[in-house]
């Protein structure tokens, strides 16, 4: 396989469909999923986990410049993309890490099969329902301006800032592809699969949750309750962090996932 | 030209309680069910007015909004198909992007088409951007199931001899057959609305009847576009019929009257756009490369005045309105003038849809108003020779490639009432 630069994608042809993904860093082998707001090849988390892992990140059909095959419409037809790509790749012995939207993705793949995992990271994760019908358990997101937006997912909200006038055309793209595909996975029902939570008990590989404490989008007792469903997972809090730990701490995040990796 | 009379049926009484938005999650606390009772009896009076004075009617949908009683557009439907009796009923639009059950759709319409003895117009919508948050409907994929529920309508009206099997993408049925058939052969007429040229033009193909609406002068290359594609399916020229503009009309034998009703018709344009923003540009309703143009704030103006002005149609004045064709106003003289001289511009145009009712113009100003068309202004446009659509075509044609012919696009939070563009 061609090592890209450290701040290049590679692409990928999956079922007739190019997607990009990166490919850095040697070690116990590490797929990560990134979250609904997509990946930016130059994120220090990467880079991170690179220090001691073979981080795998692809950019999910729709996101970024990949590209999505017609009709794609759920997280459940998602992850057979992602099984596919697995056997393609020949991935085994993986430590799926799945963020937001992408935990989701992981534990679609994993109630599937975890033949080519060993270890899954939960972090912030969306995906099922708890609450009655009238309580809703993901803040709705697309009912919100940006700058609500930002205060609800980020424990810093300055991070999560973009000057849209001055970044580069593909990055503003980007971001709004992410919205879109976002919307096409999640808008109904809203961030969650109804008949994932009964499917959990599948999960039968090692799984840690990694919860950002300042999330508003999704709140803490959200996360334990997703944990309880899955067999023997624990769940470990990651401060001054909110829906996206894995930007807001990245050093931390990377820390706890090769010490998670490495583990028997 | 055909002249509809059309209304949306505003919940006016309640417009100055909002704290930043008209529609969604203004609070129906704010409706009394007994001023909405007699604002519902008196705007089908005026529709009934309307019948007897010659006009047809149009009517639509919104829902969970104060701007617009009609959150089924089918009960207005069913009540005009009874006490009316010779005017075209024309839905505009029924937003079927957003329906589940698009046989019930084809039951309705075909319900209505019979009881008023073939009177039925049929315009379908995906539906505008803030009705996503109240149907829940996906926004992302929404005109791959406009299409679906459109072909399937029309399947399901066109269909007599045999019970059919539909297993598409998003609408699945077994047994249909649909009772009862349809008046108008082979189906009622189909409208549809556009503010993209890429969608004029699939309209053109289709041969559907192309409304645009708060276009004014940015008008005639969404028409232009529609006559190609017409041309290049149909062989021939699209005729105005084929075209309809949505304006708003205020008219009165005196100027100083005639103004003071156009602008409490803008009522309309100053109610509309009032909306908590991320309800008026759902992902998906847009292209992601409008959606990355608009986050880099470049977002093209859509009204402009004959002379090439910008306006703001939520905050412009009544002159501004009228220099951009988005309000006909002033005596009957003025006004057919004015309209002649839209349609001029457009290369023909022969259905106007008139909001003839808006805002807070009261039952007396619009009974006079619809009167003054009917007598003063609509014969003579009847009258009036429409631009010569040979002509018109074999212009647009040669113009394909002119750089004044750029597409004109849809933008949200502006007057797209029943916006189509192109995903």
């Amino acid at each position: 396989m061609a090592v890209a630069s450290p701040s290049e994608a590679q692409s990928l042809v999956v079922n007739e469909t190019r997607i990009d993904f990166i490919d850095r860093g040697s070690g116990p082998r590490l797929l990560f999923l990134h979250a609904e707001n997509g990946i930016d090849p130059a994120v220090p988390l990467i880079d991170e986990m690179a220090k001691s892992a073979r981080v795998i990140a692809p950019t999910h059909p729709g996101y970024g410049r990949s590209e999505i095959p017609k009709g794609m419409r759920t997280i459940d037809e998602l992850s057979y993309f992602y099984l596919d790509l697995l056997d393609q790749l020949d991935l085994r012995d993986l430590t799926v890490v799945g963020a937001g939207l992408g935990g989701w993705l992981a534990a679609e793949i994993a109630v599937k099969t975890t033949a080519r995992m060993a270890r899954l990271v939960m972090a912030n994760a969306v995906g099922i329902k708890v609450s009655d019908r009238e309580t809703r358990d993901i803040a709705d997101i697309f009912a919100l301006t940006e700058p609500e937006y930002l205060q609800i997912v980020y424990a810093n909200p300055e991070a999560g800032k973009r000057d849209y006038k001055v970044l580069p055309d593909a990055q503003v793209l980007a971001a709004a592809r992410a919205k879109e595909a976002t919307a096409r996975f999640a808008w109904n029902p809203y961030f969650h699969n109804p008949r994932l939570k009964s499917r959990l008990h599948r999960i039968r590989i090692p799984t840690v949750f990694l919860w950002g404490t300042q999330d508003r989008m999704l709140s803490e007792a959200y996360g334990r309750a997703y944990a309880g469903m899955i067999p023997g997972a624990r769940f470990e809090l990651i401060d001054r962090a909110g829906h996206f730990p894995q930007e807001e701490q990245p050093q931390v995040f990377a820390e706890k996932v090769l010490a998670f990796a490495k583990t028997k | 030209m055909r002249i509809y009379q059309f209304t949306e049926q505003p919940y006016f009484p309640g417009w100055d309680k909002h704290s930043g938005s008209l529609r969604v999650n203004f609070l129906n606390r704010n409706c009394d069910p007994h001023i909405a009772a007699d604002l519902f009896h008196r705007y089908y009076d005026e529709w009934q007015l309307a019948d007897e004075l010659g006009l047809d009617i149009m009517l639509n949908e919104h829902h969970q909004t104060a701007t617009c009683m009609s959150s089924t557009v089918v009960v207005g439907l069913s009540v005009l198909a009874r006490i009316t009796k010779q005017a075209r009923l024309l839905v505009l639009g029924y937003p079927i992007g957003h329906r589940p059950d698009p046989l019930r759709v084809a039951e309705e319409l075909s319900t209505i088409d019979v009881i008023s003895r073939g009177r039925l117009d049929m315009g379908f919508i995906k539906g505008v951007p803030y009705e996503f948050p109240s149907s829940n409907q996906n926004p992302v994929g929404v005109m791959d199931r406009f299409w679906e529920a459109l072909d399937f309508i029309i399947k399901a009206m066109t269909t007599h001899d045999e019970v059919f099997n539909w297993e598409g993408e998003y609408f699945n049925y077994r047994h249909v057959n649909i009772w009862p058939r349809v008046w108008q052969d082979p189906h009622p007429p189909v409208w549809s609305t556009t503010g993209s040229t890429t969608q004029a033009k699939l309209l053109g193909e289709r041969g559907y009847t192309m409304a645009t609406l708060g276009s004014g002068y940015n008008t005639r290359p969404l028409y232009d576009a529609y006559r190609r594609g017409y041309h290049a399916k149909w062989g021939k020229a699209a005729g105005p019929d084929r075209f309809a503009y949505l304006g708003l009309v205020a008219v009165a034998k005196d100027k100083d009257e005639a103004r003071k009703r156009g602008d409490l018709v803008a009522g309309y344009l100053r109610s509309s756009g009032i909306v908590h923003l991320p309800f008026r540009n759902p992902p998906g309703f847009l292209s992601a490369e409008d959606n990355a143009r608009m986050l880099r704030g470049e977002t093209a103006p859509r009204s402009y005045t004959k002379d090439r002005r910008v306006i703001n149609m939520a905050s412009a004045s009544v002159d501004d309105l009228i220099a951009a064709g988005i309000l006909f106003c002033g005596t009957p003289d003025e006004v057919y003038e004015q309209i002649i001289d839209f349609c001029q511009y457009c290369g023909g145009m022969g259905n106007l849809l008139m909001m003839g009712h808006a805002g807070y113009l009261t039952h007396e100003q619009t009974v006079d108003n619809l009167s003054l068309v009917a007598r003063e202004v609509y014969p003579r446009l009847k009258a009036w020779k429409q631009p010569d659509a040979a002509e018109i075509t074999a212009a647009a044609i040669a113009a394909e490639k002119a750089p004044s012919h750029r597409a004109a696009s849809t933008r949200p939070g502006d007057l797209v009432d029943a916006t189509l563009t192109a995903n």
